[in-house]
């Protein structure tokens, strides 16, 4: 049983060899003598299929990210009238984006900066802890490459399938068999291009202008664009885009450190690895477990050695490990050659101590830890006391006063009144800080130092407000005065603090 | 470049050949990918330059075959502002002046498109927002008007001018030149009592001596009590708000030898409807009557 393994292995190692040699050759070999080329070739990965704990959670994460992604805009919420029902909408023509309850004005962008803030400190606590996670399981570029992977083993069949219709000759079958792949491959790309536009416009509107061929132009552009994009980089580009493009591999090792769990090769059990030949170099005792299969390698979605440690392609997708334990369980020998675990560990191992414990809880997880929660905690404190008011007042710089012919100076303030609510609101705008002063609201009936002032649902409600401050009150060049806007139903109340301006003494 | 390449023994990766204190380059070339890139930037460099202007010469550029310029771009872009602005141009046209307030719309429009036109012509004199200039440009945000501070009195004063002599409609007044009728007690005494018209005479007895001359020579256009009059644009003399400066020596000084603003006719210049809108801007700056 475990020869006939090892024999299929050897045959499909082979060509994963010579495609090696290639790629180490490449630089240098194809012009031997002559000066090294300038750039590289890509050398093909053709990822073959493998079964296991990883690759299980890669399936669960995979439909698990894509369902939220092509269903979250179908969830309706319902605000009332007037306003959109989609729970996760981004409205740009409106200038509102809309997470379940939650309302955002443009004004309030910062929910969005806390929000990334979160998502950074997160990603830096989970990638001390245990590696490139994000990379592996959840980043949208492993996803959809995996999404893709998994239609190109399907219509062109697994790793030595492909690798032979590659090297085929032109053909009406691989013809068809590439028109195949590139069709589903446009398909799922123009589906996912169509769900990003559907967080920007509601769903089912936007899906019946589709049908209907109604949509807009720009509709159509951007779904093209991102159609565009999918296409070219879960198809075509691949581990480049880990390799070459993303920032992110190159600076994530900042967040390692010797106890953080990454997808290791145990040397010190592994080596001296060498292929496994019947009564020749069989005994376990004198020999590393490794047996050269390069299964690791077959599997790998970039293409490289995992033996040869930590490095940057490596995006910690653990397939390699859910090989390994395959080979090893068909030889009978204990799993885990290729493993989850910490540098420390390794050393400690190699070494022949015994196995320190995992060190979870460290100064960096902490730090992390704690960013994390605090950031979170002021999001969530200014989401509970978002006011459902505010004001915003613009003091008038031409003229910056006025003198009247009684000799009262007059101040023009342009108030803004913001009602977050889905109601039409009446509030109360006072004036405080300078006696005598009496305010006008334009084309608004007065009340001595307080008006009332409607503001339509969900909208900015503009008013021009006078200040009048009599003779006999020295003002000064500037005097600070203060406005406050209460909602008299339900006892908001906001306050701004502006200046009154008047002639230099 | 070296001959014979060179492998780094830890990472067993080419080098460049290249030493610096004892440092040598790995030799990680970039994808052949990345290079066709930038060759493929290179030919969208060379389509935008036959599509679009690019190359400069001495008096242009080049058209580009598409003919696009930006001149071309807002030339549209002003026509399709236009062609929006129209049904409210419309408006403006059709409404009665006095009428245009009571359209909430239209006021609007009228406000900013006022506001535009102002800032355009008027400002440079009048400051922006209507802030006035010492020297006799007056505050229009204020509550004085010397020839009126209604809509209709502010259009006509837009539309002729003040003291425009190639319009015969233009507004028109003329204080004499006091300095050759009056003698310095009188002008003196009449500038005291001109300051107790506002509560701030220093010489009461100038002051009272002062009424006399006033009522003699300047009761007629700024009334006996100083209280002004917009048909001959005669300021009301017991405000606090003074155009030529309002101490003893700039009062003197006025009644001596007068100022007199003069303010273009803006009819040729610019047409009924926009000035209109002005009107209903100026209107709305704080002071309109």
């Amino acid at each position: 049983m475990s020869d006939e393994i090892v024999v299929e292995e050897v045959s499909s190692v082979r060509e994963q060899k010579e495609a090696l040699k290639r790629r180490e050759e490449a630089p240098a070999g194809a012009t031997a003598g002559r000066d090294q080329p300038l750039y590289a070739d890509r050398v093909k990965v053709y990822p073959r299929k493998v079964w296991g704990t990883f690759r299980r959670l890669k399936w669960a994460a995979l439909g698990l990210l894509l369902a939220i992604y092509y269903l979250v805009p179908w969830i309706r919420w319902d605000r009332g009238p007037g306003a959109p029902d989609q729970a996760v909408l981004i409205d740009m023509p409106s200038r509102r984006a809309y997470f379940f309850f939650i309302e955002i004005w443009p004004q309030e962008v910062y929910y969005l900066t806390g929000l990334l803030i979160l998502a950074a400190v997160g990603l830096f606590f989970v990638t001390s802890l245990a590696g490139r996670v994000w990379c592996g399981y959840a980043c949208p570029q492993t996803v959809w490459t995996d999404l893709f992977m998994w239609v190109e083993r399907l219509v062109e069949g697994d790793r030595n399938a492909r690798m032979r219709l590659d090297r085929q000759p032109f053909s009406v079958g691989k013809l068809a068999r590439k028109a195949t792949k590139h069709g589903i491959w446009l398909l799922i790309a123009f589906v996912t291009g169509g769900a990003w536009i559907m967080y920007f416009k509601d769903a089912p509107t936007l899906v019946h202008e589709l049908v209907t061929f109604r949509a807009a132009e720009s509709v159509w552009l951007f779904i093209g664009l991102f159609t565009f994009t999918t296409y070219l980089l879960a198809g075509w580009a691949r581990e480049q885009v880990c390799t070459y493009m993303c920032p992110w591999p190159r600076f994530q090792a900042a967040m390692f450190d010797e106890d953080t769990l990454i997808v290791t090769y145990q040397r010190w059990r592994g080596e001296p690895r060498g292929k496994l030949k019947k009564g020749e170099n069989d005994d376990w005792s004198k020999r590393g477990d490794c047996i050269d299969c390069k299964a690791c390698v077959a599997v790998c979605p970039t293409g490289i050695d995992i033996r040869d440690g930590q490095q940057l392609e490596c995006i910690n997708c653990a397939l390699c490990i859910d090989a390994c334990n395959d080979v090893m369980a068909k030889l009978g020998r204990p799993g885990e050659l290729i493993t989850y675990d910490t540098e420390a560990n390794q050393i400690a191992q190699e070494q022949g101590n015994p196995r320190p414990r995992y060190k979870l809880i460290r100064i960096r997880t902490i730090f992390y830890a704690l960013l994390f929660v605090g950031v979170a905690t002021v999001m969530l404190g200014q989401l509970l006391f978002r006011n459902t008011l505010d004001i915003n007042v613009l003091h008038d710089r031409n003229p910056l006063f006025v003198t009247l012919s009684n000799g009262d100076i007059r101040n023009g303030y342009t108030v803004k009144l913001l009602n977050k609510t889905r109601e039409q609101r009446t509030f109360v705008l006072s004036f405080a800080g300078l006696p005598g002063a009496t305010m006008d609201v334009l084309e608004h009936p007065a009340d001595g130092d307080a008006v009332l002032l409607i503001a339509a649902p969900d909208s900015v409600a503009t008013y021009d407000v006078q200040v009048r401050a009599p003779r006999s009150e020295s003002v000064g060049e500037s005097h600070p005065v203060t406005f406050t806007l209460t909602d008299p139903y339900k006892g908001e109340t906001v306050t701004y603090k502006s200046v009154f301006r008047g002639p230099e003494r | 470049m070296p001959t014979k390449i060179e492998k780094d023994a830890v990472t067993g990766t080419q080098t460049t050949g290249h030493e610096w204190d004892g440092i040598k380059e790995l030799n990680t070339p970039l994808p052949k990918w990345w290079l066709y890139t930038f060759y493929a930037c290179i030919l969208w460099s060379l389509v935008y330059w036959v599509l679009y202007p690019a190359i400069p010469y001495i008096t242009g550029a080049t058209r580009g075959i598409l003919g696009w310029s930006s001149r071309t771009q807002i030339t549209e872009q002003l026509a399709t502002a236009h062609a929006a602005q129209a049904e409210y141009l419309k408006g403006i046209h059709d409404t009665q002046l006095a009428a245009i307030p009571d359209n909430p719309k239209l006021f609007e429009f009228a406000r900013r498109g006022g506001e535009v036109a102002f800032n355009d012509n008027c400002a440079p004199c009048h400051g922006v927002g209507g802030s006035g200039n010492p020297g006799g440009f007056p505050v229009l945000a204020d509550d004085v008007w010397l020839w009126g501070g209604t809509l209709a009195a502010i259009q006509q004063t837009v539309t002729h001018g003040i003291r425009w002599s190639d319009d015969a409609d233009t507004r028109v007044s003329e204080m004499p030149t006091f300095g050759e009728i009056l003698s310095h007690d009188e002008i003196n005494n009449v500038a005291e009592y001109v300051l107790s018209l506002s509560g701030r005479a220093d010489d009461p007895k100038a002051a009272e001596a002062g009424a006399q001359v006033f009522t003699d020579n300047c009761a007629a256009c700024h009334g006996d009590k100083g209280q002004g009059s917009h048909d001959v644009g005669a300021p009301r003399l017991s405000d606090a708000v003074w155009l030529y400066g309002g101490t003893k020596a700039d009062i003197v000084s006025q009644v001596t030898k007068p100022k007199h603003g003069v303010m273009p006719a803006w009819s040729g210049r610019l047409d009924a409807d926009t000035i209109k809108m002005l009107a209903v801007y100026v209107h709305s700056l704080g002071g309109g009557k």
